[in-house]
């Protein structure tokens, strides 16, 4: 056995670059004064802080409206989704508000929707980028993605009534409006698009690919993508919980018993051993 | 939203028969076919139960023994395991029950320690099955994963123990313990053939790597068994943050903190 122990080191004090609360003294975020982060009028933008607080620099003005927006357009208040049903059944239960929240952001990291999505496609482009960096043929890499996992994440949108994502040119409008022309990501995730209809899939992009891409063009790594991401659907939380809370105690999707589709097996006994 | 849903709640695992007078409460509830209330209480153990609701059947006696064992094995991992210690600090911090457990759900998910990493050793298993020459090439050589998601990748190989310099005496009782009641499947073979796996990973065998053999053992596909885990494991994260939550703040480790400087952030920042 080792005289030394890998943890030891670890022991007692936490070694730290992000920061610390000094009881009567300045708050350190990320080794700058947070009131200092502030205008005189205190005016610090919380995407500002939160990008900050994840990447550890600061973001342009521009950017950060873009930020804002790739998070505004797309908080839904339909209590169906189920993540927001996840805050409209705890408001329904007459839980706490905190408890939604953190329910409802922590059923967000889902595959069918919210940040799996994201995260495959960002996971995509980087490779894409990678590979093709190396000499590689997008049709190539398309076509080998398909073959090995069927499906591209972030292309086809199986629950959507349109076949364009309608924030994909609302993002994009905002960006020209702001002097950000689309980086190499967001323009490989259009090219991956096409070459897909190229191929006979016509699975067009939905929002996931954009919502992976413009962070990515503005430096973040895919584990700072997935923290920015993560809050993105909060918005549409609070009026699910709340309109919850209006509603008579357990009213919400309220389901009688005849609900419940059964197809086990037949009632039987249970015979003691 | 134009695909069609379904209007019901489909489901193997219960069925409800309504009160005559209330449509919305239930008079009868079968679990698997047996009645919960009318039959199986105080017919039926909680273990017996607990299998009954996952895998649809009834546990056969050695089935039921080796998850009853497990069950006590993951009930507390003690106050220095993370999750445990995230329920102590909601506890000691006056925060809701419910987010006592959810703090502790956390980080007894992860692939360190958690029910993530249950999961991904149980893949294992189900890939090498009780071929020790498999085992041996897929532990001296692992596969770099493919893809990322939303799950950090694995810092050790599922199953071991990343810090351990030799199998913990816990793992090693565990092992021997759920080997006797269920001696033939991968559990049986893994008390075998432990110190030949451990050799392979160059890591002692962890928790996670017994409770993924028993857990294929007892039925449970990979996502049961990771389901399974997080719930066995919350008794302990519950009783800690109740005690700490009763003796206050101040008694409570709040450790020291030493802010260094970010000077690789700023000189980015300057580039």
């Amino acid at each position: 056995m080792s005289d030394f122990h890998q943890l030891e080191m670890y022991e007692d004090t936490l070694e730290t670059r992000m920061g610390q609360c000094l009881p009567g003294g300045p708050t350190i975020f990320r080794g700058e004064d947070l009131a200092g982060l502030h205008a005189a009028d205190y005016s610090l933008d919380w995407m500002a802080l939160y990008t900050f607080g994840i990447c550890g620099r600061h973001f342009s003005a521009p950017q950060l409206k873009v930020l804002h927006t790739l998070w505004t357009c797309t908080s839904y208040p339909d209590a169906r989704i189920w993540n927001n049903r996840v805050a409209a059944l705890t408001g329904s239960a007459r839980s706490s508000a905190a408890l939604a929240m953190a329910a409802g952001l922590a059923a967000s990291e889902a595959s069918i929707f919210g940040s799996q999505p994201v995260i495959g496609a960002a996971d995509f482009l980087i490779r894409v980028r990678a590979e093709t960096a190396r000499g590689a043929g997008l049709a190539d890499l398309v076509a080998r993605e398909l073959v090995q996992h069927r499906a591209i994440g972030g292309f086809g949108r199986p629950a959507a009534a349109l076949p364009v994502d309608e924030r994909i040119p609302h993002v994009q409008a905002l960006m020209a409006e702001q002097g950000i022309a689309p980086g190499r990501y967001l323009r490989l995730a259009f090219e991956i698009e096409d070459q897909l209809f190229d191929i006979g899939k016509p699975l067009r992009m939905n929002y996931a690919p954009v919502l992976a891409a413009v962070p990515l063009d503005f430096g973040f790594t895919l584990e700072q993508l997935h923290l920015f991401i993560t809050p993105s659907l909060m918005a549409g939380m609070p009026p699910c919980y709340l309109e919850a809370r209006e509603r008579p105690p357990g009213a919400t999707f309220a389901l009688r018993c005849d609900k419940i589709a059964y197809h086990g097996p037949k009632a039987r006994s249970w015979r003691p051993d | 939203m134009n695909d069609p849903f379904s209007d019901v709640v489909n489901t193997s695992l219960w069925q409800e028969q309504p009160e005559a007078d209330d449509p919305f409460s239930a008079a009868v509830c079968r679990a698997s076919g047996y009645d919960v209330y009318g039959d199986l209480l105080g017919k039926i153990g909680y273990i017996d139960y607990l299998y009954l609701l996952f895998r649809g059947e009834r546990a056969g006696p050695a089935e039921a023994r080796a998850l009853e064992i497990l069950a006590v094995a993951l009930a507390n991992p003690g106050p220095r395991d993370p999750s445990v210690h995230a329920a102590m600090a909601g506890g000691v911090a006056g925060t809701p029950a419910a987010a006592c457990l959810m703090a502790a759900l956390a980080p007894g998910a992860g692939s360190h320690g958690g029910a993530r990493e249950v999961r991904l050793a149980m893949e294992l298993w189900l890939e090498h099955g009780c071929n020790l020459h498999q085992w041996q090439q897929a532990l001296e050589h692992p596969a770099a994963p493919a893809r990322t998601g939303v799950w950090p990748h694995p810092e050790h190989t599922p199953g071991f123990s990343p810090y351990g310099s030799s199998c913990a005496t816990p793992v090693r009782q565990t092992l021997a313990a759920l080997a006797r009641a269920l001696p033939h499947g991968l559990t049986g073979w893994l008390a075998g053939e432990r110190r030949a796996l451990e050799h392979a990973a160059a890591l002692p065998l962890a928790m996670t790597g017994v409770a993924a053999a028993t857990l294929l053992d007892l039925g449970f596909d990979a996502a049961g068994g990771e389901m399974l885990v997080l719930m066995l494991r919350l008794p302990g994260a519950a009783a800690h943050a109740l005690e700490q939550q009763r003796q206050g703040f101040r008694q409570f480790p709040f450790f020291s903190l030493e802010l260094q400087d970010d000077t690789e952030r700023r000189l980015r920042e300057v580039a």
